[in-house]
């Protein structure tokens, strides 16, 4: 018996892909002239750095959902948590640029008539702090979340609707005014980050990357714990919960565990997210997020990882290219994609390619 | 207590904090002969009386069966004993000292009990060869898990549990495409890895071949004396071949216990159980 290494063929492959897809990119933005055929324009490289930033949550969502059988129906919500810790970053970049040009309260505070910044807003000028939150709030959240609801062995659709009405309270919680998150705008007119002008194409291209360092670093790590003896528990979790409670492990460590680091994972991409679209508002929290989500990684492939990143990086390309076309008839499209991979590829994309190697899952 | 000693507890600079020292549960104490005392135990399920008032006692190192028809309450007696079923009333010991109803299933586990179910459960999506290292006694923390590699003894260890339950050959499939018999084998091993003072075998040999029955019944009787094992069985042949006491459970109560032979010419059981049908 081998034992599972880190850096198998499909691991290579994705690593092999990001990194040749990221110089491309590079290259083809900043080196090949505006008009040429292999001309890759700044507004597809923040479009690009999205797409990575849904495959880093898709494959957060896949550590829980594929190799714990927590099917999360609120991952969203840990997205969008670590997006507002980074934009209430940028929002006090602003400083004095604002129309109101307070120095220290954002604009949507002084047009509500708020004269001081509330306790929460302070340490978010700093970077460093920032980037601390946003993977601290997801994980605190998920913490405490999954503190009560594995202790008090919530499994199944249950698990789903409670994380399902998490995402949903939070999105009420945030539309409102008084929460200080700019209600129903959230927080937007970005300036810079880390002074750099987050209009400018290198700074564009730097998010880019960043977040393709990002995503490559998180699937690193989730190779590291799903090869792990950690991750054959999860597994073992997800198929005989019972029989790993009698031979010995706590089941609501692993659990937690694995759902905060999840979260975290959650939190960056959210992070990397916001500065690239300009903007985050409550509607991140959004139920419909989340079962989006769901269905990037059910069409990608669940308990493969590299599955969960296609999922999100094709339906977003599809997501794309058919609200050019048909605005309307995306959700009826995904909705019927998620039916025929229900029925026809339980085992999503990448079922279908181990299966024509002859390799079972 | 007081806060003046437990500072002092904490400040010793000779050994770990006490709440980064590993939580090790007592050995079971056995001098008065049982390992397993389970007192005045009732079980409901909306009133019906899955156990009721029961008692039982389990010697150290002993074998012993449990007989009793269908709904008797046998997968239920286990249940308490490793923790998934809390009982409405009763006490359940592990030796003199660990009361069991105070601990979760995983520290049961770990404290030193390992039970195989009714219907072979074992980790499908796991090869054989990691089933029975999941199962291997040991720290089984989740930053432990994290780190853990697969030395050379563990991985001999494994092999020759593999020889012990006939799956050497089988060693790298997937267990869920083994056979029924298979995996009744590999939960088996799985125990064994586990390496618990107490084995709760709930029917271990339905679904097997004669031949295969013959061979369980060695490895069980084989194990008793380190190991107190208890068998729950239907298949009468089997109990006949192993049996040195035997237990009888009706509508959740003793109704016998002694030898095969008392137990099978006594007349309540006679009436309730064995004459009805002798090989079920
Ligand atoms: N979770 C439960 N909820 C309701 N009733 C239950 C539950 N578990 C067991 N019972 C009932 O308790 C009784 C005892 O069940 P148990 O499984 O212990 O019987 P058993 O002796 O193991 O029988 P068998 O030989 O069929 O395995 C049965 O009547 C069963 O229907
Ligand atoms: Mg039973």
């Amino acid at each position: 018996m081998r034992p599972p290494v880190l850096l198998d063929r499909p691991a290579r492959w994705l690593l092999g892909a990001l990194a040749a897809g990221a110089l491309l990119v590079v290259l083809g933005n900043a080196l090949v002239p505006q008009g040429h055929a292999l001309h890759v324009s700044t507004y597809t490289v923040t479009l690009l750095g999205k797409y990575l930033c849904y495959a880093l949550l898709a494959l957060a969502l896949d550590l829980v959902w594929g190799y714990c059988g927590i099917l999360s129906l609120g991952h969203a919500a840990f997205f969008a948590l670590g997006g507002y810790a980074m934009g209430m970053y940028l929002m006090r970049q602003i400083g004095t640029r604002g129309v109101y040009g307070h120095p220290v309260l954002p604009d949507f505070m002084v047009f509500l008539g708020w004269e001081e910044l509330p306790w929460y807003w302070h340490g978010f000028d700093q970077f460093w702090f920032a980037a601390a939150m946003v993977v601290l709030v997801p994980g605190a959240l998920a913490l405490v979340f999954g503190w009560f609801a594995f202790r008090s062995r919530v499994t199944g659709v249950y698990l789903s609707i409670i994380t399902q009405a998490l995402t949903f309270a939070l999105m009420l919680a945030f539309f409102r005014n008084e929460m200080g998150f700019g209600g129903n705008n959230g927080l937007t007119d970005f300036k810079d980050i880390l002074g750099f002008d987050l209009q400018a194409d290198a700074t564009r291209l730097g998010l880019f990357l960043a977040s393709a360092a990002a995503l490559a670093s998180a699937y690193l790590l989730a190779r590291r714990i799903v090869t792990s003896k950690f991750g054959q528990v999860l597994v073992a979790i997800r198929d005989s919960e019972a029989r790993v409670r009698f031979a010995g492990y706590e089941v609501e460590h692993f659990k937690l565990w694995i759902f905060v680091f999840s979260a975290m994972l959650a939190g960056v991409a959210g992070a990397l997210y916001v500065p690239q679209v300009g903007i985050i508002n409550p509607s991140e929290f959004s139920p419909l997020n989340s079962i989006e989500l769901v269905i990037w990684v059910a069409v990608g492939g669940r308990a493969t990882l590299w599955g969960a990143v296609a999922g999100a990086l094709l339906v977003n390309y599809a997501k794309t290219v058919f609200t050019g076309l048909l605005p309307e008839a995306w959700l009826f499209l995904l909705g019927a994609l998620f039916v025929l991979v229900t029925l026809f590829l339980p085992k999503g994309l990448a079922g279908v390619f181990l299966h024509r190697k002859g390799r079972p899952t | 207590m007081n806060v003046l000693e437990h500072a002092r507890r904490l400040l010793r600079r000779d050994q770990v904090f006490p709440m980064l020292m590993p939580k090790r549960l007592a050995e079971p104490d056995t001098r008065h002969g049982p390992i397993l005392y389970l007192e005045g135990v009732t079980v409901s399920f909306d009133g019906f009386k899955a156990l009721d008032d029961l008692s039982l006692y389990i010697d150290d190192g002993e074998l012993r069966c449990i007989i009793g028809p269908n709904g008797a309450g046998k997968t239920t007696l286990m249940d308490v004993i490793t923790g998934k079923t809390r009982p409405d009333a009763g006490s359940v010991w592990f030796g003199q000292r660990i009361d069991l109803l105070q601990l979760s299933e995983a520290e049961i586990a770990q404290a030193g009990i390992g039970r195989k179910f009714q219907r072979p459960t074992v980790f499908g999506g796991h090869s054989v060869f990691d089933n029975l290292r999941l199962a291997m006694a040991g720290d089984k923390g989740v930053w432990r898990s994290l780190f853990d590699r697969l030395g050379a003894a563990e991985r001999e260890h494994i092999e020759s549990i593999l020889e012990t339950v006939g799956l050497a050959d089988h060693a790298g499939r997937r267990a869920a495409e083994l056979s029924h018999g298979q995996k009744q084998w590999l939960e088996i091993g799985m125990l064994l890895a586990q390496n618990p003072r107490v084995l709760l075998v709930d029917e271990p040999v339905a679904g097997m071949t004669p031949a295969e029955t013959e061979r369980t019944a060695e490895l069980l009787t084989g194990l008793a004396g380190r190991h107190s094992v208890v068998v729950v069985e239907h298949d009468m042949a089997f109990v006949r071949a192993i049996a040195r006491r035997v237990t009888v459970l009706h509508e959740g109560r003793v109704l016998a216990e002694g030898s095969m032979e008392q137990v099978q010419n006594d007349p309540r059981v006679i009436e309730v159980y064995l004459g009805e049908d002798d090989d079920d």
